[in-house]
């Protein structure tokens, strides 16, 4: 086994693995290996929600065709889950929303050795070698089209307070975006930032303490939609009518719902749906089931949400 | 007298980084957002003083919540749905019974079971939690639009110029300190928390006063879901997390010994609005990092505990 070590003969022999699995499910069945968060809040409910959705519908498409979808709450619950897919169900491809970048690179990169096609979703990993495919969300339009909308709306004039999610990049790319954009405004002015978790308890006194601080506020943005309901119950219970606009994010069918109804304040939203797990599902499958490789990186677009497009970003259905 | 001291240092302090800090509504915004919390810290205080503790107490609230919204939109449906007023009191009188019921089980199992009450409230902290996560589907559990407007007020309405959850809060403290320094039951509660076996020896029934205690936590659990539910009109699975630490926390700050034995009520309730307070100042500047906001809130909790040494 000690010349196995050597790695210029660990990549021949990955290689060869990778190679011999790669035409062998060209042609025969594929299993697929979806890994994803536990639902435990409205966005990774509907991750879940669109993972399982994906296997409905591709399963009915394609016989040669078997998707098992795993949840899991901690990173090495989910390190443990996709060894188990590997050993126990013979995956041939994996789709994984990590739970976290850096603890799921290793297990990651142990199962595309062993020759199993790798498609990573959402939160990337630290070292992209470990990985064949990306396919993600666009965190800086995210940011970027919500200032832009706010800049217009308020004709390049006016407060600003902004509520953050936690300190993650994620948190961090979109909030930057954000200033970037907003700066361009030269009338505008971000009152503060603080995090409200992603939470709409919290989001709730974070915005009584705005409110309680500044006089005059002409807009919200709560880069999240269960935020934006906490800011939207504090506006109300403080009576105050100087805000003119909230804007959440994600595309929630509650925040979109309101859009499409016409709500005073909340008439914009910027889409990060979790539909884009259903889409790197389907892809792989398409891809794999032909034996082809998909693009390294691909990139769902971010899209303002108004009045005129929401009707497409509804999904009553979806849990989020 | 550490928290008072604390609180009052930290209330002038607010109030010289931000005017605003002292203004009634402010004021008033801190201690109805503090009333979750103290009256959960208020029944956990006889638990820890007995000398248990309870981790479930935020995944329990959350899904008390969640079965309550689930319940009222329940009962709203259908040709002969009660009035409005109606089911939120069914609502409230469910949220007692099951506060009631799982404190109950947590004492059983605790005193009957003897399992340590950390490992019994771990399991149920999870199990809590999962069932909530699966009532909601993982999303948000939202309170029918009719019953949130009659159930409303009951967060937002102020009599004599105090919301609702503040008058709450304070008959719940009162309750509180009779209860545990005034009744044959508070006394049971400290000599069990401070020697069980003595407390067998003097005929106390310690299985019986310990359940007990986790019942009336329960309840408290729940009396704070009813004004909580109010607030939003929904639940999902980030309901109440970590509001055990914050419940425990606010217990320790307010000069109660986690070892047991002996605690004050009101000690809990000043550590519960000092929690409160550090986060609105927080909220109100600019002065640190946003970054550094928890580090902030552990150094004061540290430092009031530092002032409580000795008190064992």
């Amino acid at each position: 086994m000690r010349s196995l070590k050597h790695p210029v003969i660990k990549l021949a022999a990955t290689t060869v693995i990778a190679l011999g699995a790669t035409q062998a499910y060209a042609a025969d069945r594929l299993t697929i290996g979806v890994a994803v968060p536990t639902a435990t809040h409205g966005y990774t409910a509907g991750i879940v929600y669109w993972a399982n959705q994906a296997k409905k519908d591709l399963e009915a498409a394609n016989p040669n065709l078997k998707v098992i979808v795993k949840t899991a709450g901690t990173p090495p619950e989910q390190a443990n889950q996709i060894q188990d897919l590997v050993d126990v169900n013979k995956i041939g491809a994996l789709v994984i929303l990590p739970l976290d970048s850096a603890s799921q690179t290793q297990p990651v990169n142990q199962v595309k050795n062993k020759g199993v096609y790798v498609t990573v979703v959402d939160r990337g990993l630290t070292n992209p070698a470990a990985q064949n495919a990306y396919v993600a969300g666009d965190n800086a339009a995210f940011g970027r089209l919500a200032a832009e909308y706010m800049g217009k709306r308020l004709n390049g004039k006016g407060n600003i307070v902004v509520l953050r999610g936690l300190p993650t990049t994620v948190d961090n790319d979109r909030v930057n975006a954000f200033n970037e954009e907003i700066k361009k405004y030269s009338g505008i002015k971000v009152l503060d930032a603080k995090y409200g978790n992603w939470n709409r308890d919290d989001a709730f006194k974070v915005m009584q303490d705005y409110l309680t601080r500044f006089k005059q506020v002409d807009a919200v943005w709560a880069a999240d939609d269960d935020m934006a309901i906490g800011v939207q119950k504090a506006i109300e219970q403080a009576k105050r009518t100087d805000i003119k606009e909230v804007v959440g994010g994600g595309g929630a069918k509650f925040a979109v719902k309101k859009i499409m109804d016409g709500d005073k304040l909340v008439r914009a939203d910027v889409s990060y749906s979790p539909r884009f797990m259903y889409d790197a599902i389907k892809m792989t499958a398409e891809a794999r089931l032909k034996g082809q490789a998909l693009p390294a990186k691909t990139i769902v677009p971010s899209v303002l949400i108004t009045k005129e497009n929401a009707k497409q970003f509804y999904f009553p259905e979806s849990p989020y | 007298m550490g928290p008072v001291v604390a609180l009052i240092l930290l209330c002038i302090a607010g109030g010289l980084m931000n005017p605003d800090f002292a203004t009634l509504d402010n004021m008033m915004n801190v201690l109805t957002r503090t009333a979750f919390i103290g009256i959960i810290a208020v029944g956990m205080t006889f638990v820890i003083v007995s000398g248990g503790i309870d981790l479930s107490v935020g995944s329990m609230a959350a899904l008390i919540a969640g079965s309550m919204i689930v319940a009222m939109n329940f009962l709203a449906t259908g040709a002969h749905a009660p009035g409005p007023v109606t089911i939120v009191l069914a609502g409230v009188v469910l949220a007692l019974v099951f506060g009631a019921v799982f404190g109950a089980v947590h004492g059983f199992l605790i005193t009957h079971g003897k399992i340590e009450p950390f490992i019994v409230t771990l399991g149920t902290l999870g199990i809590f939690r999962a069932l909530l996560t699966w009532l909601s589907d993982g999303g948000a559990l939202t309170l029918d639009f009719n019953l949130a407007e009659t159930y409303g007020p009951v967060y937002y309405q102020s009599v004599l110029g105090v919301p609702i959850p503040v008058w709450v809060f304070a008959l719940v403290a009162a309750s509180g300190v009779v209860i545990l320094n005034r009744t044959a039951f508070g006394q049971h509660v400290q000599a069990i928390g401070s020697n069980e076996q003595v407390a067998r020896y003097a005929a106390i029934r310690v299985d019986r006063v310990k359940l007990l205690t986790y019942l009336l936590l329960g309840v408290c659990v729940a009396i704070a879901t009813v004004l909580y539910v109010p607030r939003l009109g929904s639940a999902t699975p980030t309901t109440g997390i970590l509001w055990e630490l914050e419940a425990i926390a606010a217990v320790v700050v307010g000069g109660t010994s986690l070892k047991g034995g002996a605690g004050r009520v009101l000690g809990t309730v000043v550590g519960a609005i000092l929690l409160s307070v550090i986060g609105n100042i927080l909220n109100l500047t600019s002065i640190i990092s946003v970054h550094l906001n928890a580090a902030v809130q552990g150094l004061v909790i540290i430092a009031v505990a530092y002032l409580q040494r000795g008190r064992r």
